[in-house]
């Protein structure tokens, strides 16, 4: 995955002179994931720019410079220096554009990298992907594979709203088909991965492969899942869930960050909102532990959820 | 200076002071919400600064805005319209007297949170020179806000990346009720710039000609070098927002800056060097008086603006 967003970035900034990235490590070291390695070589430090380690100006920079008509791309090295940055991202990239009549755009990406099991313990760990899609007028994208991962960076790159590109670092070593040259993903649209019968399996990011793998264990015990990708969290796009309930009538939902108020708790409210007369057994929710994650390595495993979590639960809707 | 570019700037003052006056009135007949910072008594750091700027340069402010917003060429009736949050407003009545923005004259608002807006003066800087422009980009902000972090990044970035940028400190002496030496460890905002090997002056914010003077010495000096804090030592008569209870400051306090009116001290510098006499310069108050009265009644007879219109600003492509 990360050569499939290494990709999206290179052709984006061959294609369009406004595209840069701004952030720390981002240009002479090559990135802290080496996302960017050999960017600086090729494109230089004007389009490549090492920041300090400043998250408020590197966001609120990267916003001027997006007002001011250029396409910024500002990496925050974790997700958990967002928050360092959240006014920001929640008070500027998300109103500037409604707060002033619609004659400012803020076309930025910011690159965030999330998600936990990698003994970073608590501040280092978290997965507040949710956090951010609370906010109308972000727009929050999150790519369980590496053919998701490119097209849709590309789109949040050409799109005029403010994107949060939110990637799991354990996804970075995942191998998958990802066509040469140029093709785009739309935003805010939800994708099935896999497709089944019997129950509907709703995820995202690192549970999207989590979810297939789940799946695979079930088949070979009789068990038809589809698994429903949502990739973007807002805007929203319950249609392919929807769809895929009516025939099975029965779901999971499955996220790597806390079960509270979590995207389960939104996409299972709309089930029954959208779906009441479909619904033939409670819908589940599989999610971390209500737990700040812990260094030590056996703890944090069983404070994330599992493939062995998963398939619980969809046995549990049956 | 010109006579009619100084006439000009004397009746831009007075037009502010004007709106200013009948905002509050209007305020307190409970037509405008919100919060409301009057600009009364820094119209010579607004007037004086931003005369000193080319269209090109771009030009923020914090949440005290009118005055700006006035200078930059939004004509009163569309600045009260939106402080009625009419449809006709600069920001269609979205962001209120807080939210003044007019890009078409490369004024880009307005900011609430304070300090928030100063990195977007250090991105809009670092677009322009990425397109090869000489264009500079002017930030003014309050005293208050060079407490905040955001103040120490976006000064550093913009030295470490020779930004050109013009940091504009309106000094009032007052952070809402606390004072300048209650709050900052130094006592001159302006040394604060050394920190960052940032050039830097102080000007007295009263007189409009030295704001224009010093703006346009620092601006010169942005677009050949980079980065300029210029500190403008000013005072509000009003108090932070409407309802303040004033506790933190005297009467004779007041008063004294009062005897130092920025209007008052342009007018008796028109008057005394025969570039205008008492009788032109009360037709200007007049004319003044009367734009505002019209601003008032644009304003009232403008329309709402719609929920539809609100639902449909979320995003430029797709509603969410």
């Amino acid at each position: 995955m990360r050569e499939a967003i290494s990709q999206a970035l290179m052709e984006e900034m061959e294609r369009d002179e406004k595209v840069f990235i701004m952030g720390e490590e981002v240009g002479v070291w090559g990135g802290t994931y080496a996302v960017t390695r050999g960017f600086y070589d090729k494109f230089g430090g004007e389009r490549v720019r090492d920041t300090p380690i400043s998250e408020m100006v590197i966001v609120g920079a990267a916003n001027g410079a997006a007002m001011a008509g250029l396409r910024p791309i500002a990496e925050l090295m974790t997700i958990n220096f967002a928050f360092v940055a959240m006014d920001q991202i929640v008070n500027q990239s998300a109103k500037l554009h409604t707060m002033f009549g619609k004659q400012i755009t803020v076309p930025i990406v910011i690159r965030a990298v999330g998600g936990g099991g990698r003994q970073l313990a608590a501040t280092h760990s978290q997965t507040p992907d949710v956090v951010f899609a609370h906010f109308p007028g972000l727009k929050v994208v999150s790519p369980g594979t590496p053919y998701d991962a490119k097209g849709l960076l590309k789109a949040a790159i050409r799109t005029d709203d403010p994107v949060m590109f939110i990637e799991n670092a354990t996804l970075y070593q995942m191998r998958g088909e990802v066509p040469d040259g140029d093709y785009v993903e739309p935003i805010g649209v939800s994708k099935v991965q896999r497709p089944g019968s019997d129950v509907t399996l709703v995820a995202y990011s690192k549970m999207v492969q989590y979810s297939l793998q789940a799946a695979e264990e079930l088949a070979k015990q009789g068990i038809d899942v589809e698994v429903v990708d949502l990739r973007t969290l807002r805007p929203l796009d319950m249609g392919p869930v929807i769809d895929s309930f009516k025939k099975t009538n029965r779901a999971v939902i499955a996220e790597e960050g806390w079960r509270s108020y979590g995207v389960g708790a939104e996409v299972a409210s709309r089930l029954y909102e959208e779906a009441f007369d479909y619904v033939d057994a409670p819908i589940r929710r599989v999610a971390q532990k209500e737990v700040p994650l812990p260094y030590n390595r056996d703890l944090e495993q069983m404070a994330l959820p599992q493939v062995g979590d998963i398939v619980e639960a969809v046995k549990g809707v049956l | 200076m010109e006579k009619k570019e100084l006439l000009r700037m004397y009746r831009e003052m007075v037009v502010i002071r004007r709106l200013e006056e009948r905002a509050s009135e209007l305020y307190q007949q409970g037509k405008i919400g919100g919060f409301l910072h009057l600009y009364i008594g820094q119209e010579a750091v607004g007037t004086g600064v931003v005369s000193a700027r080319q269209p090109k340069d771009r030009l923020l402010t914090a949440y005290r805005d009118h005055g700006i917003a006035i200078a930059s060429g939004i004509e009163p009736k569309v600045a009260m319209a939106e402080l009625l949050g009419k449809e006709t407003g600069c920001s269609h009545g979205f962001g209120g007297s807080m939210h003044m923005a007019d890009v078409t004259k490369n004024y880009w608002g307005g900011h609430a949170i304070v300090g928030s807006h100063l990195p977007f003066a250090a991105g809009m800087a670092l677009a322009d020179k990425y397109n090869g422009s000489d264009a500079a980009t002017i930030c003014l902000f309050g005293d208050g806000a060079t407490n905040i972090g955001y103040f120490h990044e976006a000064l550093n970035l913009s030295k470490v990346w020779d930004l050109p940028v013009l940091w504009v400190c309106e000094n009032n002496n007052y952070g809402m009720g606390t004072a300048v030496e209650r709050a900052s460890a130094v006592k001159e905002i302006r040394q604060k710039a050394e920190g960052y090997g940032m050039a830097n002056s102080r000007v007295d914010g009263m007189d409009v000609l030295k704001v224009y003077e010093a703006t346009t010495e620092a601006l010169k000096y942005v677009r050949e070098n980079g980065p300029y804090l210029l500190e403008a030592m000013t005072y509000r008569y009003q108090g932070h927002s409407m309802g303040d209870p004033e506790r933190y400051r005297t009467k004779d306090e007041v008063t004294k800056w009062e005897e130092n009116d920025p209007i008052g001290i342009f007018r008796k510098h028109l008057i005394d060097d025969k570039v205008a006499g008492e009788k032109d310069l009360d037709k200007i108050d007049q004319e003044a008086a009367d734009e505002i009265e019209e601003a008032v009644e644009f304003a009232e007879e403008s329309p709402e603006p719609t929920f539809e219109e609100l639902v449909n600003s979320v995003y430029v492509e797709g509603v969410g």
